[in-house]
């Protein structure tokens, strides 16, 4: 592994955690889908330096299925939901942002440190990408959990899934079969959630999560 | 021995040249909004105008002020320009920067500041008080955040002398993204530092949300003149520090010759210039924010910072 590719590996794989950190940081609903779209576009970016690093054709596949559905479809889509819906478009946070930015900061050294000890065989770039990858899909978690609308719970769901396409294309040796698997289920896993959102805003008339809380029958 | 006295011309000089462009950048700043909006606009050399009318005029002490009150002024304006004399801005290894590194800097401002606020809250105007409150709440997360790029960048370089920081910037330390995030981090905390727009606006005292302004509202004369340069020279230092970290192409390395170091000055103006356009544009395209949303805005700094920090750790384990 050559000083460079190390280097930019890196920087991309930072720049996506970086941008999971922008996804919390941001609280207006039509922002959130750029830099969810952003995210994606670093993600394929980053599979696709794997890609040219490992040699590996079918990596290049993935960063364009990732490219396609996470960087056009998916915010396409949300965009027109969330017109459609008429969705009151700031989000609410459950808690506030600084601390919701401080717990993600303990998210990313709690997987740093539990990664680079976890995976001491393996070579550096696999070891980090992992340790990376780790810190988006928990980062994507923390926002499902911090945010009350729906909408967002969704985005911070798709952005848990980017962790593992980039965890996946640093491990040497994931078949494209699964992978692709993976892309369609999240696709269908998003039609599912939109017909959610649409019959959640028709019954509720909003898509505050909060909402669901009188429904959920018999409580201790 | 002639070696020291040069050294000792050249720091003199660095120093007579920062001060000397501090309004100049101001005014430049507000040429350059001035003509965004379409405006005529002051002419460039309005700040030395304001600067040399205010040291004419009397100065009015309210009858409520302290010693420190009259004190406060020049404290500040010290604090500030020695601070701005540790920083390389054309050369590396001038007299004074071996005496003091990066967190030196971040101390001398951060006692401009306490005097600055303690001067507000002196005279026990409503105005003061407020300014005062709230540049403490402010500089409670520029400090922290300041620090945590201070860190990053000494891990990097090797030191938290600025000399030896911009040498090593100049050779060369590969692609890493946390100097990225440090940039845009420091970005932040001088916008915030300095009451530029997102913050603070500086063209005006006559909103309720003024930070800087409220602060210094009791003060005429001559205080007010020297406290307007130091915040002239608060702008220069900042932007010099940003332009030594993270473009000191063209520096002088030390022990360069003299016409290395002229050329240096002419490309640290220059470089000067092209920061003070950009503030320019940076300000006219983006809205004041509301002041609940700033502790929001340095905290992105904050967090910025240190994540750098951690992941400028797991390139290092790995290494």
């Amino acid at each position: 592994m050559t000083g460079l590719s190390f280097d930019v590996s890196h920087l991309l794989a930072g720049a996506l955690v970086l941008v999971s950190f922008m996804l919390l940081y941001q609280t207006r609903l039509f922002a959130l889908l750029n830099v969810f779209a952003l995210q994606a576009v670093v993600l394929a970016l980053s599979v696709a330096w794997q890609a040219f690093v490992q040699d590996a054709i079918h990596l290049y596949v993935t960063a364009a299925i990732a490219f396609a559905f996470k960087a056009v479809i998916i915010p396409v889509a949300l965009h027109r939901i969330i017109s459609r819906l008429g969705i009151h478009r700031d989000v609410e946070n459950v808690v506030g942002i600084g601390p919701t930015m401080l717990a993600g900061l303990a998210l990313v050294a709690l997987s740093i440190v539990v990664m680079l000890r976890v995976v001491n065989e393996a070579d550096a770039l696999a070891r980090e990408d992992l340790a990376f990858a780790l810190s988006v899909v928990l980062l994507g978690m923390l926002m499902m959990v911090v945010r009350r609308n729906a909408v967002s719970m969704v985005i911070g769901f798709m952005s848990l899934e980017n962790g593992l396409i980039l965890a996946a294309a640093g491990a040497k040796g994931m078949p494209l079969v699964v992978e692709i698997s993976v892309a369609f289920s999240v696709l269908v896993a998003f039609t599912v959630i939109g017909v959610f959102l649409f019959r959640i805003s028709e019954r509720f008339e909003t898509v505050d999560a909060r909402a669901l809380d009188q429904f959920q029958g018999d409580r201790l | 021995m002639t070696n020291i006295a040069v050294d000792l011309v050249f720091q003199f000089l660095q120093m007579t040249v920062v001060i000397g462009l501090a309004p100049l950048l101001t005014g430049l700043v507000r040429v350059v909004k001035a003509r965004l909006q379409r405006r005529r606009g002051p002419p460039l050399l309005q700040p030395y105008r304001d600067l040399a009318r205010l040291a004419r005029k009397e100065a009015v002490v309210a009858d409520s002020a302290s010693w420190l009150f009259r004190m406060a002024p020049y404290l500040v304006f010290a604090a500030t320009w020695v601070a701005a004399a540790l920083i390389p801005t054309f050369a590396t290894g001038l007299l004074f920067s071996w005496s003091a590194d990066l967190i030196a800097i971040v101390a001398l401002l951060g006692s401009a500041r306490f005097f600055l606020a303690l001067a507000g809250l002196d005279v026990g105007t409503s105005f003061g008080g407020l300014g005062a409150s709230r540049e403490a709440m402010f500089a409670s997360l520029a400090e922290p955040a300041m620090i945590v790029i201070v860190f990053s960048l000494a891990l990097i370089a090797g030191s938290t002398q600025l000399s030896t920081v911009a040498a090593a910037m100049t050779a060369g330390v590969g692609l890493r993204v946390t100097l990225g995030m440090a940039l845009i981090a420091l970005v932040i905390v001088a916008v915030a530092e300095n009451g530029r727009i997102p913050v603070d606006n500086p063209a005006t005292h006559l909103e309720l949300t003024m930070v800087h302004e409220a602060m210094i509202l009791e003060y005429s004369g001559r205080h007010l003149a020297v406290i307007e340069l130091a915040s002239m020279l608060k702008l220069v230092l900042y932007v010099s520090l940003i332009i030594c970290v993270f473009a000191p192409w063209g520096i002088a390395i030390a022990d360069a010759g003299i016409g290395d170091r002229l050329a240096g000055a002419a490309l640290y103006v220059a470089k000067l210039g092209v920061a003070g356009v950009l503030l320019g544009v940076f300000e006219t395209s983006i809205a004041k924010m509301r002041v609940f949303r700033v502790p929001d805005f340095l905290g992105a700094a904050l967090m910025l910072g240190l994540l750098g920090a951690l992941l400028l750790f797991v390139s290092r384990t790995l290494k």
